[in-house]
């Protein structure tokens, strides 16, 4: 293939992929504008609030699930996805980004000065996120990882003058940094043993160093343990952007000394993310997706190497390199002693059963990290006197039940698909009842923060009598997270123990209904210090004023509506989930 | 047709949730107007059951002929999960629905003494009701399910904010309790939910479990067959009605679990589930102190309505959709009813406090329920008779209905004593008898109900109970007719202790002013129906007998079916009855 001819297929290519990613592109360009703006003197007036939430609106239009994705599609020479669960995660994403820019005007955290800082961040990390959602390549998956998670950094010091903020900022940065080295080299690992960082084909090549002829003549057998390495390392990567145990230690910390608005933004929209990259890895590698139908002339092969069956897997990652020169790096040619082993597989059928052992080792590994997880959380958040910190182990705890669907779908998917796509159905629809249950639940710790000055639950005694409206909206959301019906969470939890059930893992569903249990009592004494308790003495006035109290109700309603009609987010969710499998 | 039920089954479910929606809308400083808006809106309700209960052939009257569901209404809901908007009525739930509407309209009447928020406690009751009435009539799982979670919350405050000094340690431990249940009973309903399978059931089947409309023409119930038996995979249901069919007539729960079959697994959640509400032994433990804590209407609902759904999902759903495993683990829950019936009346005698006695008679009383039953007594041995399982579980709904007149009569008559004195202490009480003599009056009669003496309610439920149980295992019925002696021990020292004796010595003396009107206007009606109830049993009998024998009968079939003479695994000790004899009367001596 001739340079020009690269040349060409590649413009091609990307003026294709173009069509995909245009709320990326707005977004990137609500950037660069937010940033630009604040140098001529005439437009540094312009209040970047309305920049950020015009962008973030016109980013959701463009990439609304009102455009149908009747194909999924792969972007940029496969870098990148462009199916229905990147839509339905991408409107997700841009549609908190506008409902955050309404949150923090009203909260009035950032000031005007800090506004466009902090909104080109939040911008930023969105964009992350998104690609997070959308990764079809290993290299995309650290990309979107570093990109969500670097802005967040900075937006966790964002109080500038308080010492517990840049504290937390720090914890955050040097977790951040050191998880994401371990998941580069896991990455590497994984690409290096499999030739390929497109993770379709890394998927293939996966089921062809695990086909039944291979385990029994043992051919590959030492590539194994490098495998589970490296999928262990990419693990660790993923547990904490979700704030899985053992990589939970930044949360709570970072919770506390950050903003409430910014703890919206980390736990929702980098929860919301990381879910979305934690099924498509399991998926990746337990499963193979049905055949996407594009051009395959047009389609570059850069990364695709199973397309070209006469060349040997030529890639071996000898460390790992900045991003940006990885991709020559990919195309250095060497001789593989293992080759051997990865010789194709007749089907898709027969592809799919050869990866049984890696959905065997997802499956373990995850559900034994949800079950740590969810108890953890739920147990650290007995003691805790400050809403932030509860909220953060809540966090936490809810990010085991999210991930639970996942092992479930890792156990279904060889032989029912459908069932496994209800799996993630469960936690598609899940990821969208909780962000209004954690937005609402941090507008609300914001606004009272306004009014309280205060974070710590004891000041919370008795606000019912003063806020009637607030208070029985974070009633509802607590119960919500609970899990109680008629409300939203509840629906979302009941799908996810149905695909714990489907897929028999009793212990895991055990220790999910347990769960909620626990959580009853500390959700509850937050409810029951509202409502209960007497008011303190000392407590100067309070009021919600007119505006906050209004976005809150806007914020709580929805739980309700889904949890008495949770058939529009669940069509939503089915349409997610069923190009998956 | 369908439509019409739709509107009455909704309204008496949903007309107490509006009634909590108007009163938003109340200003909050006119108490008044909002009680005599919730006294109105139950009452309402109450009418509205009162009409069905007439007899007659109208659409909204309930056919005592008839003794499978009627007024059974269906329409989608969550369409991904199969779920409907699923409502009917049977003898089973019907007489409880009425109990439920009484009793409600009565407490709401016995709520005039609250002061404190009255806005939110008028709401929160009647959203109460709506869950407690929506358990009753659902039958959906899934609905069933929601029902029964949405009536913790407004409990939970109910107890905690106008409750007694340890309201909020009681409220939540009431809260933890149920809600554990509820979660072993969602791992149930998923459970049953996947491994349910509609094409396993033929036509008559699916008729019956109105999954196919009995009313439509032969064409479109054939389509709607054909519908279900071409579907590729297993078309999943949370029909309650298709899940009795499928448990009793199919092998769809069979498979095996851990060493155990589904339905044994799904049976226990489910068992564990209900008994936490019955309160049964060793899971009762939160009933005492929420009795004691939550005031004396909530104490009313508490212990009159609340308690039998427990009662009530045993006998609609463990037995029904699980024979199987009810077959092997009938002693077992004989034995949690005996041991309940036993642990209450012994805890009862232990009390100083008025309230926790009355609280600890419900654990003994509701030990009845269990005990009925769980009175399987069609066994190979006795050519299948289901007799005494029928009396056993009649008995067992009558005691729940009789209970439930009797035991919020209990708790009135402590609120009333209560309120004039501000204490319980049974060693302080004595001479009542003097000083309020129609109030004391009323009390006798409602305790020597809850005693069981005959001629009030109390007795024939409790006779029944341990009649029935002879047949099917003599120890038990020993234990079980003596607690009767224990029974008597309790509430004769009780009224002693509180209503006889020369004068009263306790604090507050000259607070015990004679009975108001509002309060006799609360406690006569439940002396008359604890009367009414033992002189006239078939009152409530015709209600309830044909569907209670219905499920019997077809449980008694099942075990001729599937545990033919033979192969009978023997769980207990059964003695050789002669195969025609009816039970006889055991010589309990019932009087004290």
């Amino acid at each position: 293939m001739s340079l020009y001819d690269l040349m060409h297929s590649l413009t091609a290519d990307s003026m294709r992929s173009v069509g995909g990613f245009e709320g990326e592109l707005v977004l990137c360009a609500t950037i660069v504008l937010i940033l630009l703006l604040r140098i001529p003197r005439l437009t540094s007036r312009i209040d970047s609030f309305y920049v950020m939430l015009v962008g973030s609106a016109v980013a959701l239009y463009m990439a609304g699930p009102w455009h149908p994705v009747e194909q999924p599609s792969q972007l940029f020479t496969g870098l990148l996805i462009n199916d229905t669960f990147t839509v339905y995660f991408r409107t997700l994403l841009l549609f908190f980004a506008v409902l955050f820019a309404i949150f923090t005007r009203i909260s009035g955290v950032p000031d005007r000065d800090a506004a466009p800082d902090v909104y080109a961040l939040v911008l930023g990390a969105t964009l992350g996120m998104c690609i997070m959602a959308s990764a079809n390549n290993a290299l995309m998956i650290f990309l979107g990882v570093e990109m969500a998670s670097v802005p967040s950094y900075a937006l966790a010091g964002l109080l500038k003058g308080r010492r517990q903020s840049s504290e937390a900022a720090i914890k955050y940065a040097v977790y951040g940094a050191g998880t994401a080295g371990i998941m580069l080299y896991g990455i590497s690992l994984l690409c290096g043993v499999l030739g390929s960082a497109h993770i379709p084909t890394m998927g293939v090549r996966l089921a062809e160093l695990l086909q039944p002829a291979n385990l029994e003549a043992g051919v590959g057998l030492d590539t194994h343990m490098v495998l589970a390495l490296g999928g262990l390392m990419v693990m660790v990567g993923l547990a904490f952007k979700l704030s899985a145990v053992p990589f939970h230690f930044w949360c709570p910390d970072v919770f506390e000394g950050a903003s409430a608005e910014v703890n919206a933004f980390l736990s929702v929209a980098s929860k919301a993310a990381a879910l979305a990259l934690l099924a498509r890895v399991a998926i990746g590698f337990g499963y193979i997706a049905p055949p996407i139908e594009t051009q395959a002339e047009e389609q570059v092969a850069l990364f695709n190497v199973a397309d070209e069956p006469a060349q040997q897997p030529e890639t071996k990652e000898q460390e790992a390199k900045p991003p940006a020169e990885e991709e020559e790096v990919l195309l250095v040619e060497e001789p593989s002693g293992s080759a051997a082993a990865f010789s194709p597989l007749a089907d898709r059928a027969e592809q799919i059963a050869a990866l049984a052992p890696a959905r065997d080792y997802l499956a373990w590994v995850l559900a034994f990290m949800a079950m740590i997880t969810c108890t953890f959380g739920n147990l650290a958040a007995y003691g805790q006197t400050n809403i932030k910190r509860l909220l953060a182990y809540s966090t936490i705890a809810q990010a085991g039940y999210m991930m639970m669907p996942v092992p479930a779908a890792m156990v279904l998917a060889g032989s029912n698909p459908a069932a496994a796509q209800g799996a993630i159905q469960a936690m598609v629809f899940y990821a969208g009842a909780y962000l209004f249950m954690n937005l609402g639940a941090f507008a609300i710790v914001a606004f009272l923060r306004n009014v309280l000055l205060s974070e710590e639950i004891e000041d919370y005694a008795g606000l019912i009598r003063r806020a009637p409206i607030t208070v029985i909206c974070f009633s509802l959301i607590l119960v919500s997270l609970i899990g109680i019906p008629p409300l939203a969470g509840f629906v979302g939890k009941f799908q996810i123990f149905s695909a714990l059930v489907q897929a028999k893992l009793w212990i895991v569903l055990l220790v999910a209904g347990l769960n909620t249990a626990i959580s009853l009592y500390y959700y509850l004494r937050v409810v029951k210090t509202m409502t209960i308790d007497p008011e303190p003495e000392t407590r100067r006035p309070v009021s919600m004023s007119f505006i906050p109290g209004t976005y809150v109700v806007l914020v709580s309603v929805p739980l309700l509506i889904l949890g008495i009609w949770p058939e529009s987010l669940n069509a939503l969710a089915r349409m997610a989930t069923g190009q998956l499998f | 047709m369908e439509s019409s039920y739709m509107t009455l089954l909704s309204l008496i479910v949903f007309l107490p949730a509006l009634g909590a929606l108007a009163l938003a809308f109340f200003p909050r400083e006119k108490t008044e107007t909002i009680k005599v808006f919730s006294l109105v809106v139950t009452a309402v309700v109450f009418l509205l059951t009162v009409v069905m209960a007439l007899p007659g052939e109208g659409v909204w009257q309930f056919d005592t002929a008839v003794s499978d569901m009627q007024k059974v209404f269906s329409v989608g809901w969550i369409p991904s999960f199969n779920i409907d908007y699923f409502m009917g009525v049977d003898g089973i739930s019907f007489p409880l629905v009425l109990l439920t509407t009484f009793i409600t309209m009565l407490s709401m009447a016995a709520s005039w003494p609250i002061e404190k928020h009255v806005k939110a406690y008028c709401m929160l009751f009647l959203v109460l009701e709506t869950g407690v009435l929506g358990v009753f009539l659902a039958l959906d799982f899934f609905l069933f399910y929601v029902f029964w979670e949405v009536m913790l919350l407004p409990m939970y405050f109910l107890i905690g904010v106008w409750g007694g000094p340890r309201r909020e340690y009681a409220a939540i431990k009431f809260f933890l309790y149920t809600l554990l249940g509820g979660v072993f009973m969602l791992i149930a309903i998923l459970m049953l939910y996947f491994a349910s399978d509609l094409k396993l059931l033929n036509k008559d089947q699916l008729v019956a479990a109105h999954v196919i409309s009995a009313s439509a023409a032969a064409e479109e119930q054939e389509a709607q067959l054909a519908e279900i038996q071409s579907a590729d995979d297993p078309v999943h249901t949370f029909n309650i009605l298709a899940l009795q069919q499928l448990g009793q007539h199919t092998e769809a729960f069979n498979s095996e679990i851990l060493g155990k079959s589904l339905q044994w697994w799904a049976f226990l959640l489910l068992l564990v589930g209900f008994v936490i509400k019955v309160p049964s032994v060793p899971v009762h433990t939160w009933l005492p102190d929420a009795h004691v804590e939550a005031p004396t209407p909530i104490s009313m609902i508490l212990a009159g309505i609340l308690l039998k759904l427990g009662g009530y999902g045993i006998i609609r759903i463990c037995y029904p959709i699980c024979p199987q495993a009810g077959y092997d683990l009938a002693y077992f829950v004989c034995a949690l009813g005996v041991v309940s019936m036993v642990y209450g009346a012994f805890a009862a005698l232990a009390q100083k406090d008025f309230k926790r006695l009355v609280a600890y008679s419900s654990v003994s009383h509701m030990g009845y329920v269990v005990l009925g039953i769980g009175v399987w007594s069609a066994v190979a041995g006795n050519n299948f008779n289901p007799d005494a399982w029928k009396m056993g579980m009649n008995g067992a709904m009558f005691q729940m209905i009789a209970h439930g007149v009797a035991s919020p009569g209990m708790f009135f008559i402590v609120g009333i004593v209560y309120e004039r004195v501000h204490h319980r202490n049974l060693d302080q009480f004595g001479g009542l008898f003097a000083k309020m003599p129609v109030y004391s009056g009323l009390a006798f009669v409602i305790f020597f109900a809850g005693l069981g003496l005959p001629g009030l309610c109390g007795f024939i439920g409790e006779v029944f109970v341990t009649l029935s149980v002879w047949t099917y295992s003599h120890a038990l019925a020993v234990v079980a007719a003596s607690v009767v002696i224990l029974t008597a021990a309790y509430i004769l020292w009780t009224l002693q202790r509180v209503y006889l004796g020369p004068e009263y010595k306790g604090p507050h003396g000259d607070h015990l002013t004679p009975i108001t009107s509002r309060e006799l206007a609360i406690a006569v009606p439940i002396a008359v129906f604890a009367i009414v109830l033992g002189v006239y049993p078939q009152s409530v009998f015709r209600y309830m007998t044909p569907s209670v024998d219905q499920t019997v009968d077809a449980l008694a079939a099942w075990t001729e079916r599937e545990k033919p003479a033979g192969e009978e695994t023997q769980t207990a000790q059964r003695p050789a009855v002669e195969q025609t004899a009816r039970v006889r009367l055991p010589h309990v001596n019932k009087t004290p």
